[in-house]
């Protein structure tokens, strides 16, 4: 078994140990998840820098070619009258996702560290749909991919029913059944690859060697994009995400909105891009199009909102658009900012969750106007929800700017395939988010964290305890080091994506 | 770099990085634990900086000297950001005169708004907070002055503007200071709109004419092979501005260079202030005095002059850019003037009076061309002067406010004998804003009026006129009514002179004021050939120094004694006094827009359609899906009798229409 296997195999095993604890142990379950997570963090450090050995030998030849490179590829046989095969490795798209991950799950085991309710099951679920993100980013053949998709999306439908809040029966079902629906659309998509393809394989690299006619990738590319567009909040298939998130636990909407949203923006540039490079050239327009309007609809749809978790999620409507408008873009500059994006606005709207939580467990509200003049009595965490916030308007310095600028510069140069001023046109209109998310970011923060305390009892409310500090540290860390030192994250990603831009000409 | 070069060329970096070590360190490690030691390291962190930046500019002028060429060095700099092949930011060092120009007068009035800030904070809740802060803002600012590409002015710029933001707002438990912070990062997040735009327009058709140019011009050659897309140096150079403005493509009839420069332009507009973006500079004396001083007086704010300056090449080369620069600056300081006659507040006359500045020195690099630089020359030297004068009336606002615990000019009075040093520095600089000869203020406005004269921008030059006599007025009846007369509040009654920490930096800045003047700027900061405006000009001197004695005699006879004068005047003037009073009511044009239009008219309804209409759509399906599995479930009824009703009746069905096939 190869390191990518043991990534993967890592939080399902760290899951099985914890079952075999008993209930009453409930410190000791957080304790295993913590260590496992974290095993999972150092063996990622480890990929990433065997990766990076590896890739950065063969830069030149990745600059021409055409078919995605893997490395550390681990093939197995599954099921061989469908060609089935266990077939994991790595690219710099998928080394990005699996750090964001590794991360995010750390964080958010110790972002619970308070969940008393069913402590064994929720970490164990939890677990489970880690291991099936680590699955999806890492699998190269299409049916072990949808097979961890599932995994990652199923395991939600629980532990929002039983650990949310508010309406949560109904934001439960919602979410997975319009995730359902997408997935539906994808699993369409694949079938017809695999059959028109010919080739017998669900071997991506092997599927993507061969030239779909046009028609065939005018109907199907735009069935896989919205497949995925769905789990990427593509607009009008969002309402799922400001409902889901708000009624999920902590990390549950850490890691929901932090690397599961990301599927989508990640199978929609693999899978639909990579495939299908002909239908995205027709398509590419209108779906920008249409992110544009999720970009800018997000950020409209944000300023009104007086729960901070749907004020958050409003937000990640209007990020996400980022992601998928990058890719829309078809230029390295595009894919490339949908990627960075992808990362910052992960760690971003964990880190964003992950402090509304621990807000929530002190006030028990989440309505802003009831809040005021926190960051007197809770200033790490108003500090922290602050950097959280001006990454998330594009300050520079902090991950957000280097995503979005890659994006808007995507836009504005366009391709040869499209209509630039048109692209430009939308490229601009969507520059108008960098205002409307100051407002929505500034208004919404002023409202929770300054001014005159409001309310008497929130005078006695601590700080975030060191847990929380670690935590959040290491996410504010990250969107600084990203803001920062931008080159180190951009060698890793754009090598990867020479062979997306090369395929379309 | 040639070898000859001095240590600190090689080690400019650390101007802009000591701050930064600094804000890292006294945020992170000091300023929870030790909030003394905060002050102490950061001032002294500031300090370090502004004495490398002095080295520096005496090792760049050593290797040429005043009067000679003097060129863009970038001494050190490494790829940051690589967008693809042939389009990266660079994160580096620019030396050249205004860049030196700019990072002494910001180390400087920042090194001493540290020190008076240790007296003036003290004992305040934030005060480790409030000095790492001020680091970062110091760090963002020089960080801006240096950059040597467009990339590294847009970071810093929101850098600066994310320090205003937090500096404003310091004070966060005051709801006041809470919305004027959040007015002035929108306000200007939307002129950077236009910034970022322009950003995206000049890299395109940078990265689009840098092949020819770099053949052109023989760019590896010539030693320029590293010059990236977004480069200043590239972005001024004429070979680039003539391919750039011959292009073919225009908007609206816009040539495609004017446009980006009028986009640049919006963003420059918004850090200084200009009309009609200026409505968050006065909200902005929310914050600490000292910090109004430094950002909001001396030095971000000046951040838009100096964006204009550096791209000076290209605004002249598109000419209507440059206009525009010019009129708009005019508009501004006539207008921030005007408002500044009626306010109450010191600090807000204060700060239409830095509107009112900033136009001047906008106005001045809009009326100059590529042949006829005085104006540049002749603006930088008023941002020079400009910042210390304006620095220490903050100071000295800061001083009086202190000890009498009111912004009010009204509450104040008398004060002359309480606050001798604060009295003298404060009109030391009162005289140099008013451009009374030899005090800084006269020399640089001279060169600016000279500079609209000779540009035969007669209007522009009548309005300069115009202003200068405002401004005298305006500043003597703020003067007056602070110091002369008798106390009227009742913190005047109780005032004490300043602290030596505070008084010492203002009688630093006083000698400034007053000596900078002499300063022979045009043998330093020019362009081509240098142009010193030499000698005096008695066609420019003598109506501005009328004006301004006549603005002083005006504000004497009117704000000298008990004022009766002027609330008669005003009650003559009656709406348009009040008019004016209200800041001809711009702030309520925006509040529509952004209360009436954005929120209610655009944001609500978006709210309202994602909620009963998306998801309405979603519910519905669901709706469906369940009502007709219910509708079918109907015919479950688990009743064999039911089931053989439907059986026979389907048999017969069946029946009827094969015996009706067969016959």
């Amino acid at each position: 078994m190869g390191l990518v296997s043991w990534i993967i195999a890592a939080p399902f095993l760290t899951m099985v140990a914890i079952v075999f604890v008993p209930e009453r142990h409930w410190r000791m379950i957080r304790w295993i998840a913590a260590v496992g997570t974290g095993i999972g963090l150092i063996l990622t450090c480890v990929l990433t820098y065997r990766y990076w050995m590896a890739a950065s030998a063969d830069l030149e030849t990745l600059r021409t070619a055409t078919m995605t490179k893997l490395y550390l590829v681990e093939r197995v046989a599954w099921f061989k009258p469908l060609g089935i095969q266990y077939l994991v490795g790595v690219d710099g798209i998928s080394v990005s996702m699996v750090i964001l991950t590794s991360l995010i799950i750390f964080c958010g085991v110790l972002a619970s560290w308070n969940v008393e309710v069913r402590t064994k099951e929720f970490f164990a679920l939890l677990l489970l749909l880690v291991s099936g993100v680590f699955g999806v980013f890492l699998s190269f053949d299409l049916f072990l991919f949808f097979m961890f998709y599932e995994l990652a999306v199923l395991p939600m439908y629980l532990l929002i029913g039983i650990w949310g809040t508010g309406p949560k029966e109904y934001a439960a079902m919602k979410l997975t059944l319009m995730l359902l629906v997408g997935s539906a659309f994808v699993l369409v998509g694949f079938l017809a690859l695999f059959h028109q393809s010919g080739l017998h394989t669900f071997d991506l690299q092997q599927l993507g060697s061969i030239e779909y006619s046009d028609r065939f990738q005018w109907w199907f590319f735009p069935m896989i994009f919205v497949g995925f567009g769905v789990l990427g909040a593509l607009f009008p298939f969002h309402t799922w995400s400001p409902d889901g998130h708000s009624s999920a636990p902590t990390a549950v909407s850490m890691l929901h909105a932090g690397v599961l949203m990301k599927l989508g923006g990640y199978g929609a540039l693999r899978i639909a891009v990579y495939l299908l490079p002909e239908g995205a050239k027709e398509w590419g327009l209108f779906f920008m199009a249409l992110t544009t309007i999720n970009i800018l609809y997000g950020a409209f749809g944000a300023i009104t909102q007086r729960d901070l978790k749907y004020f958050t999620a409003y937000s990640s409507v209007s990020h996400c658009g980022f992601v998928l408008f990058g890719v829309a873009t078809l230029n390295l500059m595009g894919f490339k900012g949908a990627v960075l994006q992808m990362f910052s606005h992960g760690i971003m709207t964990g880190l964003f969750f992950g402090l509304i939580g621990m807000v929530y467990g002190r006030t028990h509200t989440r309505i802003i106007p009831d809040m005021g003049g926190l960051a007197k009595v809770m200033p790490w965490l108003a500090a922290c929800f602050y950097i959280a916030g001006l990454a998330s308007l594009g300050l520079p310095g902090l991950s957000g700017f280097v995503a979005e600028t890659h994006v808007f510069l995507g836009g504005f140069f366009g391709n040869a395939w499209t209509n630039v001023t048109i692209m430009r046109i939308l490229t601009v209109t969507a520059t108008f988010s960098i205002v409307v998310t100051a407002v929505y970011v500034l208004r919404g923060l002023a409202t929770a964290f300054q001014g005159p305390i409001t309310d008497p009892h929130f005078e006695k409310l601590t700080d975030a305890t060191l847990t929380e500090k670690l935590a959040t540290g290491i996410l504010v860390a990250t969107l600084l080091f990203v803001g920062c030192f931008p080159w180190l994250i951009i060698d890793l990603i754009e090598p990867a994506l020479y062979p997306f831009v090369n395929r379309l000409h | 770099m040639d070898g000859d070069s001095g240590w600190m060329m090689q080690h400019a970096w650390l101007i802009p990085a000591l701050p930064l070590v600094s804000f890292a360190v006294v945020g992170l490690l000091i300023s929870p634990y030790w909030k003394k030691g905060a002050g102490v390291i950061a001032t002294l962190s500031i300090v370090a900086s502004m004495v490398c930046a002095y080295v520096l500019a005496w090792e760049y002028f050593t290797l040429y000297p005043a009067g000679g060429e003097h060129p863009i060095l970038v001494p050190w700099s490494f790829e940051w950001l690589r967008y693809q092949p042939g389009l990266a930011a660079n994160v580096g060092v620019l030396v050249d005169p205004i860049s030196l120009l700019l990072m002494i007068v910001v180390t400087t009035v920042s090194a001493l708004v540290h020190i008076y800030s240790n007296a003036y904070m003290h004992g305040d809740y934030g005060f480790g907070r409030y000095f790492t802060f001020l680091n970062l803002f110091t760090f963002s600012m020089l960080g801006l002055v240096v950059a040597p590409d467009i990339i590294q002015m847009y970071v810093c710029w929101e850098l600066v503007g994310v320090s205003s933001f937090l500096l404003i707002g310091f004070y966060y438990n005051k709801p006041s200071a809470v919305a004027a912070s959040k007015k002035a990062f929108i306000v200007t997040r939307f002129a950077d709109l236009g910034f970022l735009v322009g950003v995206l327009l000049l890299s395109f058709y940078g990265y689009r004419i840098f092949p020819d140019w770099s053949a052109e011009v023989g760019a590896v050659a010539n030693g320029l092979a590293g010059t990236q897309p977004v480069d200043f140096q590239y972005l001024n150079d004429p070979v680039f501005l003539a391919k750039f403005a011959a292009l073919d493509t225009t908007f609206l009839g816009i040539s495609l260079l004017t446009l980006s420069m009028c986009l640049v332009f919006m963003g420059a507009a918004g850090k200084s202030a200009m009309f009609p973006l200026h409505i968050w500079l006065p909200d902005a004396m929310e914050g600490p005095t000292p910090v109004s001083a430094l950002i909001h007086a001396a030095t971000m704010v000046v951040a838009g002059v100096y964006l204009v300056a550096r791209l000076f090449p290209a605004f002249a080369f598109s000419g209507t850019a440059a206009l525009l620069v010019a009129y708009v600056g005019a508009f501004t300081s006539l207008f921030a003037a005007v408002i500044g006659t009626t306010q109450d507040d010191i600090k807000r006359v204060l700060a239409f009076s830095t509107l009112s500045q900033l136009g001047y020195m906008m106005l001045a690099l809009g009326v100059s061309t590529a042949e006829h630089t005085l104006g540049y020359t002749a603006s930088m030297f008023h941002l020079f002067t400009h910042a210390f004068f304006k620095a220490l009336l903050f100071m000295g606002a800061g001083a009086v406010i202190h000890a009498v615990h009111t912004n009010s000019i009204w509450e104040m009075g008398g004060l002359w004998r309480k606050m001798p040093i604060t009295h003298i520095t404060f009109l030391v600089a009162t005289l140099a804003i008013s451009g009374i000869w030899p005090f800084a203020g006269f020399f640089s406005k001279d060169e600016i009026l000279a500079a609209a004269l000779g540009s035969g921008h007669y209007v522009i030059f009548g309005v300069a006129v115009l202003v200068a006599g405002l401004t005298a007025f305006y500043m003597f009846r703020i003067y007056f009514v602070t110091f002369w007369g008798k106390g009227r509040g009742a913190g005047a009654a109780h005032a004490h002179e300043a602290p030596a920490l505070m008084w010492m930096p203002m009688a630093l800045l006083a000698v400034l004021s007053a000596v900078t003047g002499f300063f022979p700027m045009a043998e330093y900061v020019h362009l081509g050939e240098a142009e010193g405006h030499h000698g005096i000009n008695l066609a420019v001197v003598i109506p501005a120094t009328l004006f301004a004695l006549i603005g002083i005699a005006m504000a004497a006879s009117l704000y000298i004694g008990d004022g009766h004068r002027a609330v008669a005047l005003a009650k003559m003037l009656g709406s348009v006094h009040q008019t004016i009073k209200q800041k001809f009511y711009i702030d309520e044009v925006y509040l529509f827009i952004t209360h009436r239009i954005i929120f209610h008219r655009i944001a609500r309804p978006i709210a309202w359609f994602d909620k009963r209409m998306v998801d309405g759509g979603v519910d519905a399906s669901g709706w469906a899906t369940r009502s007709g599995g219910r509708a079918l479930s109907l015919l479950q009824t688990g009743q064999v009798q039911t089931y053989g009703l439907w059986f026979t009746g389907g048999v017969a069905f069946v029946v009827l229409i094969l015996w009706s096939a067969l016959v």
